[in-house]
């Protein structure tokens, strides 16, 4: 069973959480545009 | 005796990018694969544990604290070791690899010490200490920092590469001065309590969740960076493509 009472520290701990997720989906989205976006002007280039 | 293959001939054959780009194109979804089962796992394991009898909720924050801050010193030695064999063997997969690292380990960096702050606030009573430990992750996320400003301010890129690899390799003696930092000088940080001699510190409802979750990162960071070395591979032959095309 899953305890997700936190209690006092509730702010501290969601967070750190939030924050974590935040940082997550940055490196993710970033890191999947830069790769799509030189791979279509890569492919693009050596069509030509 | 069978055929013996020496340490060159063994970077040779991870550093051609062709063969790169063929295993590393079904490895970057398998490692993405793995960082979500075992980040689920270990997340609701840690989640079903009890509150710890001292530290009480806070020690949820542990689990994603630990495993950034393994993180932010791997993918550091990870940067370290391929600016060497750029710098060595010039090798251009090598300078690839050293470059999509790097802001991935700002990121693991950057969430050390958030993580680490928002659990030092309830437990030690303040956000930050200029304490050994503290103090040399923030250096580290200032080398990090570094890297990514010294490569993007050299319109050469060989050049800049060359430079940030150098930059790297000096960058890591501070690995060890992170990582012994809470042996050599008196710290409010407690000392290493997962990997040490007599056995981990914390009890197991803890400890494999910790393990889990940070399995998760170090997967989903084999991941990350496999797709970012594809993409940098990408803009180098759109780049040598576009002044071909410019030469006519």
């Amino acid at each position: 069973m899953i305890h997700l009472e936190t209690g006092k520290y509730g702010f501290f701990i969601w967070t750190a959480y939030g924050i974590s997720a935040a940082m997550w989906v940055l490196l993710i989205v970033s890191t999947l545009l830069h790769a799509r976006r030189w791979r279509r002007r890569a492919e693009a280039l050596t069509r030509k | 005796m069978g055929p013996r293959l020496s340490w060159h001939a063994f970077v040779l054959l991870f550093a051609n990018p062709e063969r790169f780009m063929a295993w590393s194109r079904w490895a970057a979804p398998l490692f993405g694969a793995l960082a979500v089962a075992a980040g689920v796992l270990g997340l609701y394991l840690g989640w079903s544990a009890p509150p710890d009898y001292q530290q009480g909720a806070t020690v949820r924050i542990l689990f994603i604290h630990i495993a950034s801050a393994w993180m932010s010193e791997f993918v550091y030695a990870c940067l370290a070791v391929a600016s060497l064999l750029a710098l060595v063997w010039r090798q251009m997969l090598a300078d690839a690899a050293a470059q999509a690292a790097a802001p991935l380990g700002a990121g693991f960096t950057v969430l050390a010490l958030v993580t680490g702050s928002l659990w030092g606030r309830p437990m030690w009573g303040t956000y930050w200490v200029w304490d050994a430990r503290l103090t040399s992750v923030l250096a580290l996320l200032l080398i990090y920092l570094a890297y990514i400003a010294l490569r993007a301010s050299m319109d050469d890129e060989t050049k800049g590469g060359r430079a940030a690899a150098i930059l790297a390799l000096v960058g890591a003696v501070n690995l060890p001065i992170i990582h012994y930092s809470v042996t050599w000088w008196n710290t409010l940080h407690q000392g290493a309590s997962v990997f040490r001699s007599g056995g981990s510190a914390l009890a197991p409802v803890f400890y494999w969740p910790a393990i889990l979750v940070a399995l998760s990162y170090m997967s989903a960071f084999g991941s990350l960076w496999l797709v970012r070395i594809r993409g940098e591979i990408w803009r180098r032959r759109a780049d040598a493509a576009a002044l071909r095309a410019a030469r006519g």
